[in-house]
């Protein structure tokens, strides 16, 4: 923890709630930092000589004459290329036992692109995982949320997801992570040779919740080091944005806020988008691309933060479990990225759009089986056909532990449906089925 | 408003972008004031008053900002800066220039000049010395892009005035004098190409409003036909996330029939400006065969830039429309979404510990809404001429509830309902505007069905509403088959369900992305509907349900590859013929 020489060390606190403390002082700015018997702090309010400071550890066990020291700054990173291959906490401290990281100050939570000097994002990230880059393709530059239910594989997806996109550098946001899943994090990065070009900002369990609402901010704020700066590809991780706008409802009910839908913040909608909007394509070449979590409670995608968060994010991936097939597949009906036309069929083999779209509607197809089955109702020969399909399809496309490049995955969709269809009832343009339709 | 002497005050409270500052003199509610830090100049608004206590509303980060900082008040609200030069610019919320602003990232206390003063015009008198003028009338013209922009009198002139001189017809600068009046006085006043207006206030220089009357062509058939909306008129899109919004938006300001577009990007994706940015001075204008950005001005307060200046955008971009109004120009004014600009006003009620009402919205949220939709409208200028402004603004309900405050609110001041539903938009039918919920008041005016009747066809108003009937017939027939299953119900069910279906695949359905389907102009939409309507009032004849649904998917497939064909080309008339074919297969003599 930082103490400066020649700070003026207040001791006397008026007030003491769960999560601020107020006392008198003066010279104090706005989202200053500060520091109370050396737990961080920062101002919320200031009211004439009165200055309220939310204590992110909470306030458990503060005397009224604690030694409260004011930083002169608001939060800040060090920005260095020494960055990379570093586990550091919510305030972007190390706790991987190694060095303070030197490299220049940056505040925290910094200023929006103009909108003018942004570039439509255009350049495709592969991730193998056909689910995505087949039926729902990212665009760096993208910012999208998987929703999941607590107890899908997400955060297994993710790694794999960050380990083969081509980006410079990965950084994870751990919000709320249990212990288990940022060891899992750390061992997957380290076995797969990258810890290089990661950078993880993790507030864990066992931290306070509060902290967490500094991560974002920290790891966006390296993000835009390396992606405006050094004009890399920077693919941010952020797992669990539900339980960072958790924190953001406690924090507002402590401060007496009015509740809005569902208990959260009125802010909410400025907050998340605070945050998502920092996903960029600069001209220059860098950019910043965002894949985020937010876990749903029981499937209900109008709580207040799955849908804020579908109002932000372009587009939302669903995973699911596939009976079928006994494995987690990407749900090709209910996810969607809004990005992919910029695109399929342009970086993509051209028959792409085609083949994804004929894919779908033939599994859909296959659904409509499926329920008719259920009914008791006699199946026709191309209703059985669909199921067979559908049931490969699953297995070799979507489910989420296939690991092939795109090419690939439309030579698997064309063999798929020369096994199963006749050229009619896969209904795609003549002039592709005369390069691709398995003989 | 006017003041001798400027009031000044100091920080006195600092919460989020709520600054409380004590004052040492007058201010009035809504005034301008900049408040120092470390030497940069952050602009404010005061939103209340409490004794000594101002409280601002800062349209900038406050991080940093200290207790007892100077705090200067500017005598005036917020104003735009209105002259030519507006068009196909790109302003932030409080009409900076996005453009002429340095570097990548916004700077807080950076302030651009929406308007090149020193930017040269080839200048056209319009008024001569004798004539009396007030607030409005037209002095003399530019040529701004392909519009003939309006030097006009200052909307701040009260009463009347003489003119002295004007300039004659040649170049100027855009702050030279083009014309000087005197008032009763007999004291002379300058005017130039440039004048400034308060955001807030409506500019009056009209003589009448109006009912509006003239349909506005937007090209999308599932409003043009369907839910027209007027020249002057004012509608919401309603909609959860993912139902097409923006598409629909998007097809709006390229297609419809308007002289010039402002879109006011409010609180949404700044990918999506950049979109706008991107293919709009690519995009072909039909109607002028310029670009499309020749005649598009956007405002872009994106979600990520300050919560304060969104709410001034929406205001900011009214202001500029009715300066063009005032100019004899048809104006579409699109926002998206006004639910973030209602999201803006809840979070400062909130920080000034206001008594929440419904979903912690502020108690005044229908009040704001009906007076800023009151602004849109068809006008008669002073000169007899007229101008419209019609206002499409996008809301997004939480949740995907219409039942929420700010589609409640809005549905009691906007004339027409485009409501987006999540069924259609699931089952891919777009534009996924639902054809039962969403309602046209305008269809009701006597005035726009005299315009209809003698415009597109006397029957047109009976057509429209007969189709209407058949799309709820249909889906009531649709409710019973699900019932009681395709069996259990007499055939004349299925027809009806599967007319309705027709209607819905050829009228209601629009390909956006279809090079030919996306505009379809309104005598192309009147043959359409005639034909559709043939087919719905025939009867034909099936001895077995089964065969219902395949001969409709025949009828529907050549209808909609009518759709896709240039009007009247070969291709069109083979279908149209084929159509014939088809109908006859089944149609009873």
């Amino acid at each position: 923890m930082e103490t400066q020489g020649f700070k003026k060390i207040y001791t006397k606190i008026t007030q003491i709630t769960k999560a601020t403390c107020s006392l008198q002082a003066s010279g104090i700015g706005y989202e200053e930092m500060a520091t109370v018997n050396g737990r961080l702090a920062q101002v919320v309010k200031l009211q004439g000589d009165n200055v309220t400071l939310q204590i992110f550890s909470g306030t458990e066990g503060i005397p009224t004459n604690a030694e409260v020291v004011f930083l002169g700054r608001p939060p800040v990173l060090k920005v260095s290329d020494e960055l990379a291959g570093r586990f550091f906490n919510a305030y972007g401290e190390p706790i991987d036992g190694g060095p303070e990281v030197e490299g220049e100050v940056r505040e925290i939570g910094g200023p929006s692109v103009n909108p003018v000097r942004r570039k439509q994002p255009s350049e495709l990230i592969a991730t193998g995982i056909a689910g995505i880059d087949l039926n729902n393709t990212l665009v760096t530059g993208q910012k999208i949320p998987f929703f999941a239910d607590p107890d899908q594989p997400y955060n297994q997806v993710m790694a794999m997801v960050a380990l083969r996109a081509k980006a410079d550098k990965i950084i994870l946001g751990g919000m709320g992570l249990t212990n288990d899943d940022y060891l899992y994090y750390k061992n997957v990065f380290d076995n797969a040779g990258a810890l290089d070009r990661i950078i993880s900002f993790v507030n864990t369990t066992e931290n306070p919740p509060v902290e967490r609402l500094l991560v974002p901010d920290m790891a966006l704020t390296a993000a835009e080091y390396f992606a405006f700066d050094k004009k890399e590809t920077v693919l941010v991780l952020l797992t669990d944005m539900t339980l960072y706008a958790d924190a953001l409802s406690i924090v507002s009910n402590r401060m007496d806020q009015i509740p809005s839908k569902d208990s959260m913040p009125g802010s909410l909608y400025s907050d998340l988008a605070k945050i998502y909007e920092k996903a960029v394509q600069f001209p220059e070449g860098g950019s910043i691309t965002i894949i985020a979590v937010t876990t749903l409670s029981s499937g209900d995608i109008t709580h207040a933060i799955p849908d804020n968060t579908g109002y932000i994010t372009e587009g939302q991936l669903f995973l699911r479990r596939d009976s079928d097939i006994g494995k987690v597949i990407v749900d090709p009906f209910r996810s969607l990225s809004r990005l992919k036309q910029l695109v399929i069929g342009k970086q993509t083999r051209k028959d792409h759009p085609q083949v994804m779209n004929a894919a779908v509607r033939l599994y859909a197809d296959a659904a409509n089986a499926k329920t008719k089955l259920e009914n008791g109702f006699d199946l026709t020969d191309y209703d059985v056909r669909t199921m067979s399909f559908a049931r490969e399809y699953s297995n070799d496309l979507l489910a989420i532990d296939v690991n092939i490049d795109t090419t690939a995955m439309l030579d698997t969709a064309w063999d798929l449906f020369g096994k199963h269809f006749t050229k009619a009832e896969v209904g795609i343009k003549q002039e592709f089925v005369d390069s691709y339709w398995p003989e | 408003m006017e003041e001798n002497k400027l009031t000044t005050g100091k920080v006195s409270g600092i919460i989020a972008n709520l600054v409380i500052v004590e004052v040492n003199g007058p201010v009035s509610q809504n005034e301008i004031c900049f408040i120092n830090l470390a030497g940069v100049r952050l602009m404010a608004e005061v939103i209340k008053v409490l004794g000594n206590k101002a409280y601002t509303q800062v349209f900038e980060s406050t991080r940093g900002l200290k207790v007892g900082e100077p705090v200067e008040f500017m005598g005036h609200m917020l104003e735009v800066t209105l002259g030519p030069g507006i068009l196909s610019k790109n302003f932030d919320g409080l009409q900076n220039d996005l453009d002429t602003m340095v570097g990548t990232f916004l700077k807080r206390g950076e302030y651009t000049a929406a308007i090149d003063v020193d930017k040269a015009w080839d200048f056209t008198p319009v008024a001569k010395a004798g004539d009396v003028v007030v607030a409005g009338d037209w002095l003399g013209e530019v040529k701004e892009n392909w519009i003939g922009h309006k030097i006009m009198v200052p909307f701040k002139f009260e009463g009347k005035y003489t003119v002295k001189s004007v300039k004659p017809a040649g170049t100027y600068k855009a702050s030279e004098t083009i014309a000087v009046v005197t008032n009763a006085d007999g004291s002379e006043i300058n005017i130039s190409m440039i004048q400034k207006w308060p955001v807030k206030v409506p500019i009056r220089a009209y003589t009448d409003k109006p009912r509006p009357y003239r349909l506005m062509e937007t090209g999308v058939r599932i409003i043009d036909t369907m839910n027209p909306i007027v020249e002057g008129g004012t509608g919401f899109i309603p909609g959860p996330f993912g139902s097409g919004k923006t598409v629909l938006q998007h097809a709006l300001s390229k297609q419809a029939e308007a002289d010039l577009i402002i879109v006011a990007a409010c609180g949404e994706r700044a990918n999506e400006v950049v979109e706008i940015f991107t293919e709009f001075p690519e995009l072909d204008d039909p109607r002028t065969g310029r670009k499309l950005m020749e005649r598009t001005t956007i405002i872009a307060n994106t979600s990520n830039m300050p919560v304060a200046a969104r709410e001034a955008s929406v205001y900011t971009a009214m202001t500029i429309g009715e300066y063009y109004r005032s100019m004899g120009l048809k104006v579409l004014l699109l926002a998206d979404s006004t639910s973030r600009w209602a999201q803006a006003l809840r979070e400062m009620s909130n920080r000034m510990e206001e008594l929440p009402g419904p979903d912690a919205f502020p108690m005044d949220l229908p009040a704001i809404i009906s007076s800023f939709y009151a602004r849109a409208g068809y006008v008669f200028l002073n000169n007899g001429s007229t101008g419209s402004i019609t206002f499409i603004g996008t809301v997004s309900p939480a949740g995907g509830n219409l039942k929420e405050p700010v589609t409640e609110s809005t549905k009691k001041a906007a004339r027409c309902f485009f409501a987006l539903s999540q069924q259609r938009a699931d089952s891919k039918r777009y534009p996924a505007v639902d054809p039962i919920d969403s309602y046209s008041k305008y269809l009701e005016y006597p005035e726009l069905q005299e315009y209809l009747a003698a415009n597109i066809a006397p029957d047109w108003l009976a057509n429209v509403l007969e189709a209407k009937n058949i799309l709820l017939r249909g889906k009531e027939a649709y409710e019973q088959i699900n019932i009681l299953g395709d069996d259990g119900v007499p055939i004349d069910y299925h027809l009806r369900y599967w007319k309705s279906e027709v209607i819905d695949f050829v009228i209601l359905q629009q390909d956006a992305f279809d090079k030919i389907d996306c505009s379809a102009p309104i005598v192309r939409q009147k043959e359409m509907l005639e034909k559709v309507l043939g087919v719905c009032r025939a009867d034909f004849d099936f001895d077995n349900f089964e065969d219902v649904n395949p001969w409709f998917k025949r009828v529907i497939n050549v209808f909609k590859q009518m759709n896709y064909s240039l009007y009247q080309s070969e291709d069109y008339k083979k279908y149209e013929t084929e159509l014939v074919e088809v109908i006859n297969e089944r149609k009873v003599a």
